[in-house]
């Protein structure tokens, strides 16, 4: 490495410095959620040019805001929603493209690339083309206000996602290791089914965690499919019920974006290799 | 696994094993074994629920989506086929013609600055020698984060009165005066595509360092020594070697860009005054708050031709990129 050659404070300056400072910038966002979420109204409410305006720091702590958003809101029933929506579509999508993948990147059959090159396409189609025509969809199949019809459609960019995912992994297991499970008298299904997709395991759980916050994160078709506050979930929940107009409950609003998000960044804390293979994996062309 | 092995086999990804494709399948299917027709029943069986959930839940509403655009209905009136109508409509709508040139402006300086500074992100992290792995994690989080809690911090950020960016810019000397972030169309445009990017660079930037990741070192060694300095290894070895990621990265950003919804709505709402709309807000403006479908879906479905330009040029690059690879 050749940078490393140069002085000890120009690499202060040339790289630590600004790689902080992207630092802070990315994650102070988060910060102040957090301390906005503990902060009692008469301390938020402070116009920034006041003197006493604390910017970085609560000086009086409050539960106000949590306990509020557990009384006032279904905030507890919109978790359990999205929570079982990302779970079930997650799973739909993974059973389905396991399938898809191994069909495409292991049997000879026709029209297999162009049937590829679909599957690939509607990766690119994104929820704001179709969330009418998806809606007027939904309605006619009555699945309209309800988790199903979120359960159903998030799989449509979760499917191409896990597919494309699985594809590329599959390529790296060896193909003498089902051949070998065949000449032991094997079927195919059997060598798929016992011995490839246990090998798959790493990729099948990469593409779970992505596909799990990718729908936890959705926001049209939640907001387009539902309307009963029963079955909202957490993003839409906070920003319906705790925007009323012009009016802006910012003390709620934040402690529902932070704790809205604790569960997906707790699952992501656990899996950052997988969710980074994932990513990484996603736009390899 | 290794990376070099991962790159080759995710590059073969249209052109498997499968010399006939392109060949008419009947002469095939005459001349298949057992064996071969038995693969293809099994083929068949594992691709039908993929294939069932996309074709009704996104090539249906495609198709239903195309001919609602031709109708007048709102909602709990089908309505009559008015041919184009609504498209003309569009097309000589004031507000309209505003949305369509933000969304090409907030794609188009997006991408720059998510790519340029992506760039620098990954190139300084590539150089970093420990934290990586915890600096990588953490960067991350705004991708995370549901987009719509980390823009509602965003606009609590930017409040006229209650502004923290008002008063770290204040006492850093940048300003002098109160800025009304999201008040004006200028300042509103200026502070949307400012978050979208606080919100994408992070992607560029974990992407293109797993590509930098994949350059054998010695390359630049080897170009040092010949004399190059850091900016002519940076644009003759770094950047060419690094093409094929960036594209792909800078075509699935620009798509997501393009077709973007949740910032805005919760950032501006389209506002002050509708300056700030992009496709996808209008459309859900027409469409569902107001509740004329027809002129929605035709709304949404502006965003088709530019999309799909952006997925033939995708698909022709990977194309390419594989025939190449197959000669050498």
């Amino acid at each position: 490495m050749a940078a490393v050659t140069g002085g000890r404070w120009r690499r202060w300056f040339s790289l630590y410095i600004p790689l902080g400072i992207f630092v802070i910038v990315t994650l102070f966002p988060f910060y102040y959620m957090a301390i906005t979420t503990f902060r009692p109204d008469r301390e938020m409410y402070i116009p920034w040019n006041r003197p006493n305006f604390a910017p970085f720091w609560t000086l009086h702590p409050t539960m106000e805001h949590v306990a509020l958003l557990f009384r006032e809101t279904l905030f507890a029933r919109w978790l359990l929603n999205t929570l079982a929506i990302a779970t079930c579509s997650t799973l739909i999508s993974l059973f389905c493209g396991l399938l898809a993948a191994y069909a495409l990147a292991r049997l000879r059959f026709p029209l297999g690339g162009p049937l590829g090159t679909g599957i690939f396409v509607t990766y690119l189609v994104p929820q704001t083309l179709l969330f009418i025509p998806l809606g007027e969809v939904i309605r006619s199949f009555h699945l309209g206000d309800s988790l199903w019809s979120l359960i159903l459609t998030y799989p449509t960019f979760l499917i191409p996602f896990c597919t494309w995912l699985m594809m590329g992994y599959f390529r790296t297991i060896p193909r003498e290791l089902e051949e070998c499970a065949q000449i032991d008298g094997a079927t195919r299904i059997q060598a798929m089914v016992r011995i490839i997709f246990p090998v798959a395991i790493p990729g099948i759980l990469s593409a779970g965690i992505f596909a799990f916050t990718l729908s936890w994160n959705e926001f049209i078709y939640a907001m387009v499919f539902l309307s009963s506050d029963t079955r909202k979930t957490v993003p839409i929940g906070v920003v319906s019920q705790l925007v009323m107009g012009d009016t802006f409950f910012w003390g709620p609003l934040m402690a529902g974006a932070l704790l809205g998000s604790v569960p997906v960044a707790f699952i992501y804390s656990f899996f950052v290799e997988q969710y980074v293979s994932a990513m990484t994996g996603a736009v390899k062309g | 696994m290794p990376p070099s092995q991962e790159s080759s086999t995710s590059l073969n990804f249209f052109r498997p094993a499968r010399p006939w494709v392109g060949v008419p399948g009947l002469g095939r299917f005459l001349r298949a074994t057992r064996t071969e027709r038995r693969e293809w029943v099994l083929a068949f069986f594992l691709l039908l629920p993929a294939i069932a959930m996309l074709g009704v839940f996104v090539a249906y509403p495609f198709v239903r989506g195309i001919w609602l655009s031709l109708l007048d209905s709102v909602v709990g009136h089908e309505g009559d086929f008015i041919g184009l109508a609504n498209f003309v409509k569009l097309w000589h709508d004031s507000i309209f013609q505003r949305t369509a040139a933000n969304t090409f402006i907030y794609t188009g300086f997006a991408t720059i600055l998510k790519l340029s500074l992506g760039m620098v992100v990954a190139l300084m992290l590539n150089d970093l020698l420990g934290f990586k792995r915890i600096l990588r994690a953490s960067l991350l989080l705004p991708w995370i984060v549901p987009t719509v809690f980390s823009t509602l911090a965003w606009k609590w950020m930017f409040d006229p009165t209650f502004s923290i960016v008002n008063w770290i810019f204040y006492h850093l000397g940048f300003i002098h005066v109160r800025v009304d972030w999201l008040g004006g169309p200028v300042a509103a445009m200026t502070s949307i595509v400012l978050v979208n990017v606080w919100r994408g660079t992070p992607f560029f930037a974990i992407t293109l360092l797993a590509g930098l990741q994949t350059i054998n070192p010695d390359i630049h060694e080897a170009a040092a020594i010949d004399g190059a300095n850091a900016w002519q290894r940076f644009w003759r070895v770094t950047w060419p070697l690094l093409m094929p990621v960036t594209l792909v990265v800078v075509l699935f950003s620009v798509i997501m860009t393009f077709a973007d919804f949740q910032l805005v709505y919760i950032l501006t709402g389209g506002g002050p005054a509708n300056s700030t709309h992009l496709f996808a807000t209008y459309a859900y403006q027409i469409g569902v708050a107001t509740g004329k479908l027809g002129e929605g879906a035709a709304a949404s479905l502006a965003m088709f031709p530019f999309l799909f330009l952006v997925v033939v040029f995708q698909l022709w690059y990977i194309r390419r990129g594989e025939s190449g690879k197959g000669a050498t």
